[in-house]
């Protein structure tokens, strides 16, 4: 036997969706850290105002500003992509679009993520 | 009830055009609605943030368009949905606390949130011509 725990025990918590609290508890921490990551953008960006090109690479390429960079494109997009799920489920019900749906939001956050990423990266490392 | 009708014209629970719009439940629309305009507006961040990392000639190029009158009329939109995103996301984690449930505290968070948000971004925006 493999496992100890018995079937009710596995499923308890879990609710209809069979994924507990999982997205509810998601949203929620990178809400949180959000709140944070979000105030430093905003301060970058405001502080960047009518910057020239120059100046705003020597901005991103400190590491310290590359990380952070990175930790508001990680949770943020995290964040939307979750928050976008919902809004589809809610209002989306033909199983065929919402199939769709959830997968171009997938998809979506992917690319708008990989691609921030690729370019914080590609500006930190010198590129 | 062999004849009701079960695909049809039921009788369905009353929605939005129901009820008097209260500034909860406008708040609670509104939290919806920024968070779907962030989603799409991380475009505009991606852009940037690529156009950077591209070149100088391209960054220039949308850098003009962002400072634009239309650029920044949107960006000023882009701003205030953020800020009133996050103002009303600290009243959800106040909820998720298990707090501001009573009748004072949600008027007074509904009511903060919007004040806070049109001024925030107000401020946000005077210090960014200042510094800029």
């Amino acid at each position: 036997m493999k496992d100890m725990r018995t079937p009710l025990n596995k499923v308890r918590g879990l609710g209809s969706a069979k994924e507990g609290t999982d997205h509810f508890w998601k949203q929620h921490v990178t809400a949180f850290a959000n709140v944070f990551l979000i105030c430093f953008f905003v301060i970058m960006v405001i502080s960047m105002q009518g910057s020239s090109h120059d100046d705003v690479i020597e901005t991103l390429r400190n590491p310290l500003v590359s990380i952070v960079l990175l930790l508001v494109i990680l949770s943020g997009v995290y964040h939307m992509k979750l928050g976008m799920q919902v809004i589809i489920e809610d209002y989306i019900h033909s199983d065929g679009l919402k199939f769709l749906s959830l997968m171009a939001n997938t998809f979506f956050c992917a690319f708008i993520g990989f691609g921030c990423i690729f370019a914080v990266l590609k500006i930190g490392f010198g590129g | 009830m062999s004849n009701a009708d079960l695909r049809g014209n039921r009788p369905l629970s009353p929605h939005l055009q129901i009820y008097k719009p209260i500034l909860t439940m406008v708040m609670s629309i509104l939290h919806r609605i920024t968070g779907a305009a962030l989603y799409f507006g991380t475009i505009l961040l991606a852009w940037w943030l690529i156009a950077a990392a591209a070149g100088p000639d391209y960054f220039d190029f949308v850098n003009d368009l962002y400072g634009s009158i239309l650029g920044r009329l949107v960006l000023f939109g882009f701003t205030w949905a953020l800020v009133h995103h996050m103002l009303g996301g600290l009243r959800h984690l106040v909820w998720a606390m298990g707090k501001g449930f009573g009748k004072e505290a949600r008027e007074w968070m509904a009511k903060a949130t919007i004040i806070g948000s049109v001024s925030l971004t107000l401020i946000l925006w005077i210090i960014g011509y200042v510094v800029g």
